[in-house]
C-alpha cells in the first residue's frame, strides 16, 4: 500500500474530481490518496464520486482555506470494462 | 443466457438524461454515466466563489444524480478538444455562443469513442424532440446520429417511439413499447415521471446548464476575442469571465473587479499572472488587469478601483498597484463617480 498526494488547489470543481478520478486509475486497490482543494465543493464532491465508484473515504478535513480528502483506493477500478 | 447489455448514459445533471437513464436501467441493461466537461458547464463554481452563495448546496449535479441512480459516473474533461467546437461550428450558434447542435455532435462522438474502448453496446442521451430550438428538432436529431458516428446505436428513450427503431431496440436489447413518445417543449411529461420515480430535488437546467447560452457570458467572450490577435482561449481565460465586473475603459485595456470578498479571494488567484491594483485606505475591490497600462491608464484604473471601495464617498482613496516583477507604487487618487463610469465600458 502506497500513499499518494494530489495537489488541486485554486482548481474549480468539477476539475478537483476529475484530477482524482485520473490519479485513482493508476493506482492499485489498497492505495490511498490525499486531496488537497481550495474549492469547497469538493468537500462534497469527491466523497460522492468515491461512493459511486466503490472507493472510501478515509477522512475529510478543512483548515486555513483548505480542504482535505483521504481516499483509500476500492477493489475495482472505475473504467474497466 | 442473453447477454448482459451496457449502455452509456450522456448524464447533465438535469432531469431528463437522468429520466433517460432511469428508463434503460428499469429494463435490465447495466448503464453507467458520463459527462463532458467542457469549462462551459455551469455547476457549484460560481456557487464556490461567490461568498453570498456559501450556504448553496455546493454538489455536482451530475455526481448526484449518478448517485440517486445508482450508477457508476465517468466525468471527462474536455476542455481542450471543445475549443475546436465553440471556434468553428459547422452548424453555427444558436441565440447567443452556444454551438448546441455541434456541442451534442461533438459529445454523443466522444461518447461512441468510449463504449469502443470500453465494450459498451449502446448510448443514450436525454434528448426530446422540440424540446431545444437548435439540436433537439425532428431534423436535428438525425444529424446528431449521423455525424456523430454512433448512427443507431444512439437511443433516445424519452421519445424514441417518434423516432425510428434503433439497433438496441431491433435487437430486442430494451422493449421499445417501454419508451416513451415525448415531444415538445413541455416539462410537465418529465415532471410526472420524475414525481412517479420519487427523484425531487432535481436540477432544472433547460440549457441553462452552459454559460454559452447566457447572454451576458458571450458578450464578454466575443469581448475577450475581438481584444485578442486570435480567438484561442485557456480555462483561466473562460473561468475569469464568470468572476467579477468586467469594465473596458480602452480597447487596450480590460478591468476585472472583484465585487465581493469570495471573488476577490479567487481572483486573488490570479496575482502572480495579472498586474493588479487592490485599495489600501478602504475596504475594496481586488482588481486585475488584462492588457498594458500607461500612467494615465494607471490612474483611470485606479479611480475605478476607489469607485467600488467603500471610499468610494472619499476625497482620495489610496490604491496600490502590484506589477508582475513584484514591484509596487501607491497613487492616491479621487474616487470616479457614479455616471464617469461609462456604459459602454460594461462588458
Amino acid at each position: 500500500m502506497s500513499h499518494y498526494q494530489l495537489d488541486t488547489r485554486r482548481l474549480l470543481c468539477p476539475m478537483p474530481v476529475i484530477r482524482t478520478q485520473d490519479k485513482v486509475q493508476q493506482l492499485q486497490p489498497g492505495d490511498r490518496l490525499t486531496v488537497v482543494a481550495t474549492d469547497p465543493g469538493a468537500l462534497n464532491d469527491i466523497p460522492a464520486w468515491c461512493r459511486i465508484n466503490g472507493h472510501r473515504v478515509v477522512e475529510v478535513s478543512r483548515a486555513e482555506g483548505e480542504v482535505l480528502v483521504e481516499i483509500e483506493v476500492g477493489p475495482s477500478q472505475p473504467l474497466d470494462p | 443466457m442473453n447477454k448482459q447489455r451496457k449502455a452509456i448514459a450522456l448524464i447533465s445533471g438535469g432531469l431528463d438524461s437522468m429520466l433517460a437513464a432511469k428508463l434503460i436501467l428499469d429494463q435490465g441493461v447495466q448503464v453507467e454515466g458520463i459527462n463532458f466537461y467542457t469549462g462551459f458547464c455551469v455547476e457549484g463554481h460560481t456557487h464556490a466563489i461567490r461568498k453570498k452563495d456559501v450556504q448553496k448546496q455546493k454538489r455536482n449535479n451530475a455526481l448526484w444524480v449518478a448517485e440517486q441512480l445508482g450508477i457508476k459516473l465517468h466525468i471527462v474533461d474536455v476542455v481542450e478538444e471543445y475549443k475546436d467546437v465553440l471556434i468553428h461550428p459547422r452548424h453555427g450558434y444558436g441565440a447567443h455562443m452556444n454551438p448546441c447542435l455541434d456541442c451534442k455532435i461533438f459529445m454523443v462522438k466522444k461518447a461512441m469513442e468510449w463504449i469502443e474502448q470500453n465494450g459498451f453496446d449502446f448510448i443514450i442521451t436525454g434528448e426530446v424532440i422540440g424540446q431545444r430550438p437548435m439540436s433537439q428538432r425532428k431534423d436535428t436529431m438525425p444529424v446528431v446520429a449521423h455525424q456523430s458516428g454512433a448512427d443507431d446505436r444512439l437511443l433516445r428513450p424519452l421519445c424514441a417511439r417518434n423516432l425510428p427503431p434503433t439497433l438496441p431496440e431491433r435487437e430486442g436489447w430494451v422493449e421499445r413499447e417501454q419508451l416513451l413518445d415525448l415531444s415538445g417543449r413541455s416539462r410537465k411529461p418529465q415532471m410526472a415521471l420524475a414525481a412517479q420515480y420519487g427523484f425531487t430535488d432535481y436540477a432544472q437546467p433547460s440549457g441553462g446548464c452552459c454559460f454559452l447560452t447566457d447572454e451576458q457570458y458571450s458578450r464578454k467572450l466575443v469581448d475577450l476575442w475581438e481584444h485578442r490577435s486570435s480567438r484561442d482561449y485557456t480555462l483561466d481565460d473562460i473561468m475569469l469571465l464568470k468572476v467579477g465586473r468586467h469594465l473596458r475603459p480602452a480597447p487596450h485595456f480590460k478591468l476585472v473587479v472583484g465585487r465581493e470578498e469570495g471573488e476577490n479571494n479567487f481572483l486573488s488567484g490570479y496575482r502572480k499572472e495579472f498586474t493588479h491594483l487592490t485599495v489600501e485606505s478602504h475596504m475594496g475591490p481586488l482588481v486585475l488587469v488584462d492588457g498594458e497600462l500607461s500612467a494615465a491608464d494607471l490612474e483611470l484604473a485606479a479611480r475605478i478601483a476607489a469607485r467600488y471601495s467603500q471610499g468610494r464617498s472619499a476625497e482620495q482613496v489610496m490604491v496600490k498597484v502590484h506589477y508582475l516583477d513584484g514591484s509596487e507604487c501607491e497613487l492616491s487618487v479621487a474616487p470616479l463617480a457614479g455616471h464617469e463610469i461609462a456604459e459602454a465600458w460594461q462588458v
